[in-house]
């Protein structure tokens, strides 16, 4: 059975619902002009969500809402006009609605300024108005009369009630009526039967009945004329106030006559239902909702608890394989196949578990048209959106956690990509720009491109400015496409001034580092003069990952797929010494530093020869790519994603760990953080005598001993 | 078996709202969505009571209403608008249409309840 707290779950499940149809109805209205069906379903979000609100007494999101609703009304009315104003206003009023449903939710606070600030411009819409009713609680109701005992004491009512006939015909009943009166007080009951007529012209579903009625109570006039609401149209009705106690010894036997009224009110109500008693049929308790998509919400963590299941399952199920494998003669092979099998339901189990996380990106994306039309209009650009790979889909954490990056590109385009269109004729383009969002799968990433075809990203100016900052050093080569990629450094700005619109306050180094906390990568390729390309790649899940098993002596490390870019070993010409003492391995007239991870987590037999173990290339963000030395590689597995951070404090160079098929523990390699321990001249290394470091500086010594005892004490621990 | 209600409204919310207060109170509650809805399953089933909201997409309360007046079934069966009009418009309409009466929303169980009673014993 609900409860409250069941219902609350329901009423905010149906306000994101009904948020998210606002905001879609408002952007249609917005681009093709409002009609009245778009009128009619935002003034019904506004509307289910004030009368839910009221129900749960939520004091400031009612408040909010039917200011907004009162507005809603009129434009549906016609009252008002939805000009420009009106839709902007209608936009930040959507906003603040989902503000404050976020706040009632959460028992949070919210921003008490720019509710007010959007309340104020309501009232004054809903003022300027004059036909509009003050904007006040919806619960009173029409006729308070003044002339009513104004204290508790008892008092005394003379009611004359007469129905007119047609009274009975919409299942209004004067037996309820009287009944309610005989809530509120003693109750005197005199029928008047003077108005039946002969039994030829009887007409059972007519009232022919009056009612002299005698009431003592506390209650007051209005509480009376409550009763009669209904009513009201379909009778003569007469309320007198009598202060005196007396007078009641006139009305005696009514109880009897009461009785008597009862059986013989023709109340066809109870005729029909009596009718329907009989009839017998069976009902069914659900009602047919053939056009809505059936789905159910179900708590994250929960889903989140499943997977975690899940993982563990699919670990369990490589040990089993893995120990048969290795003693197949205790085996016959139907269990053998039967391992099959459940290795591949395993699998099964897994993605589609994996699969209840996933939502269409085209939940994020759907508000993205808002932000351009918006900004476009602020800024008097002439700009289009278009965007494909709407349907893609994506586990939704990342989804939420990707929403603020985009929307940061999105201005950012907006903002610095797009030209003014005076500009853009003269530089012969359309006087329209694009910025083109997209979604599409790569093997196990959705990569997300914003593009634009502005104005592109000034190489010179670019380099010029991080080489003022130090961001490079002024003599650094680099590519088209690093210099480009330097907007992401740290503190990096390039247009002329901060506009409130992209500035902010932020640069693209936080929009980097949150892609990058998600274990997604973001990078930048422009066109000077035809346009800018921000390109997401961002993992499907956070879940799992497809990560390449390395040995390192007797460990083994996990290295996420989508960073490796290709392995090799290299011969000794390949390798090279730098001035300051680090290795660099050449390919294909490319040059990589070189990380010896056995030296870097101390393990000890570790290869230290790349000529011997394997150079694997990956990609970092902050330095390009670099070549890891491992002894091999033990091959490709989708491995389930234990976090550290729940026992240990984060670690440098290691982003997670996960149990592989034989009960170990690994540790899944952070590409990028491992590399900024490489920055140090620490790592030097002389591979044609010795594979101990042979000049180390005793402090960067220490921390490094440290480090890996705490990486070894991970893995010992987790044993 | 308690008395069948049907509850229309768009709102789940309130569905859920008026199937919590009047199940525990013992009567029998059928849920739709909307006027369409409603009008299939009153096609199907009977009612000892209906109460609608009046602004849904696709049938709003007041053709519902019409429609259901219009069936000798339910021609003189309590049905009860939701209305948060406090002004008196929708309630005339409502009337005007074969309402047995309305209930102001917002409500609380209680005044739900109440105002049941007086049309639905």
């Amino acid at each position: 059975m609900a409860d409250i707290e069941q219902l609350k779950a329901t009423f905010f499940e149906e306000c994101d619902e009904r948020l998210a149809e606002l905001e879609t109805e408002l952007s249609r209205i917005s681009e093709e002009g409002p009609d009245n069906e778009g009128l009619n379903a935002i003034f019904r979000t506004a509307h289910s969500i004030k009368a839910g609100a009221a129900a749960f007494k939520y004091k400031d999101l009612v408040e909010f809402s039917h200011e907004f609703e009162a507005v809603l009304d009129l434009l549906r009315s016609n009252t008002i006009n939805a000009d420009q104003d009106m839709m902007k206003l209608l936009f930040e009023a959507s906003d603040v609605l989902a503000s404050l449903v976020e706040a009632a939710r959460d028992g949070t606070d919210f921003d008490e300024q720019s509710v007010n600030n959007v309340l104020v411009q309501l009232r004054a819409v809903l003022q300027g108005s004059s036909s509009s009713p003050p904007a006040e609680s919806t619960t009173q109701d029409a006729s308070p009369e003044n002339d009513e005992p104004d204290d508790a004491s008892e008092s005394i009512y003379s009611i004359q009630f007469k129905p007119k006939p047609e009274l009975l015909k919409y299942a209004n009943d004067p037996i309820f009526i009287i009944k309610e009166l005989k809530t509120l007080g003693d109750l005197d009951v005199q029928i008047d039967i003077s108005g039946l007529p002969d039994l030829e012209e009887f007409d059972p579903e007519c009232c022919y009945w009056s009612w002299n009625l005698t009431l003592s109570s506390e209650n007051k006039k209005s509480d009376i004329n409550e009763v009669f609401e209904f009513v009201i149209d379909d009778c003569e009705l007469d309320i007198q106030v009598q202060k005196s106690e007396n007078q009641i010894d006139e009305a005696s036997q009514v109880q009897d006559q009461v009785v008597v009224e009862k059986e013989k009110q023709p109340s066809t109500s109870t005729a029909k239902s009596q009718a329907q008693k009989k009839s017998g049929k069976k009902e069914t308790k659900n009602s047919p909702a053939a056009n809505k998509i059936k789905s159910i919400r179900v708590d994250l963590q929960r889903i989140d608890k499943l997977v975690n299941m899940v993982g563990e399952i699919v670990i369990t199920q490589s040990m089993l394989a893995q120990m048969i494998q290795q003693n197949t003669d205790g085996f016959n092979s139907e269990v053998m196949r039967g391992l099959e099998d459940l290795a591949l339901h395993t699998r099964e189990l897994q993605e589609s578990v994996m699969a209840v996380r996933m939502q269409p990106v085209g939940s994020l994306f759907a508000r993205m048209p808002r932000v351009v039309r918006d900004l476009t209009r602020r800024l008097e650009k002439d700009i289009q959106l278009v965007m494909r790979g709407e349907d893609t889909e994506i586990d939704k954490t990342v989804i939420e956690e990707v929403s603020d990056p985009i929307n940061h590109l999105l201005r950012n385009a907006i903002d610095h990509g797009i030209e003014m269109p005076d500009k853009r004729v003269a530089a012969g383009k359309s006087k329209q720009g694009t910025i083109e969002l997209a979604a599409e799968h790569r093997g196990s990433s959705i990569v997300i491109s914003i593009k634009d075809d502005g104005g592109g990203i000034n190489g010179e100016k670019v380099l010029q400015k991080a080489i003022e900052r130090g961001v490079v050093e002024p003599n650094a080569q680099l590519t088209p496409f690093e210099i480009d990629n330097l907007i992401f450094s740290p503190g990096f700005s390039t247009a002329g001034q901060v506009t409130d619109i992209s500035g902010r306050g932020v640069g693209l180094d936080v929009v980097k580092k949150n892609i990058e906390n998600l274990g997604g990568r973001v990078s930048v390729s422009s066109n000077f003069g035809a346009g800018t390309t921000f390109t997401l790649l961002l993992p499907l899940t956070l879940a799992v990952l497809d990560g390449m098993i390395v040995n390192v002596g007797h460990e083994k490390y996990i290295i996420p797929l989508t960073s490796i870019v290709e392995s090799f070993r290299p011969v000794k010409d390949e390798i090279h010494k730098l001035p300051d003492d680090r290795n660099v391995v050449s390919i294909r007239g490319e040059y990589f530093s070189l990380v010896y991870l056995g030296h870097v987590f101390d393990v000890p037999n570790a290869i230290n020869d790349p000529k011997k173990g394997l150079v694997i290339l990956v990609e970092t963000d902050s330095m390009g790519k670099i070549g890891l030395v491992v002894d091999d590689i033990e091959g490709q597995q989708q491995v389930v994603i234990k976090s550290l951070e729940e026992n240990y404090d984060p670690v440098p160079g290691i982003s997670a760990a996960t149990i592989l098929g034989d009960g170990k523990v690994a540790l899944i390699l952070d590409i990028d953080n491992l590399h900024h321990s490489q920055r140090s001249p620490s790592h030097m290394m002389n591979i044609e005598t010795s594979n101990i470091p042979c000049d180390v500086n005793s402090t960067l010594q220490a921390a490094k001993l440290n480090y890996s005892e705490q990486t070894n004490r991970i893995t010992e621990d987790a044993r | 078996m308690g008395k069948r209600v049907l509850a229309v409204d768009d709102s789940k919310t309130m569905r859920n709202m008026i199937s919590f207060t009047l199940n525990g109170a013992g009567y029998n509650v059928t849920e739709a969505n909307d006027g369409q809805e409603a009008l299939t399953i009153a096609g199907k089933e009977d009612f000892d009571l209906i109460i609608t909201d009046v602004n849904m997409p696709n049938m709003d309360g007041i053709t519902l209403l019409k429609n259901l007046r219009q069936n000798s079934k339910f021609s003189s069966t309590p049905i009860l608008i939701l209305t948060t009009e406090g002004g008196s418009d929708k309630k005339q309409e409502g009337k005007a249409a074969g309402a047995t009466g309305w209930i102001v929303k917002p409500f609380d169980p209680d005044k739900l309840l109440q105002v049941v009673g007086k049309v639905c014993h």
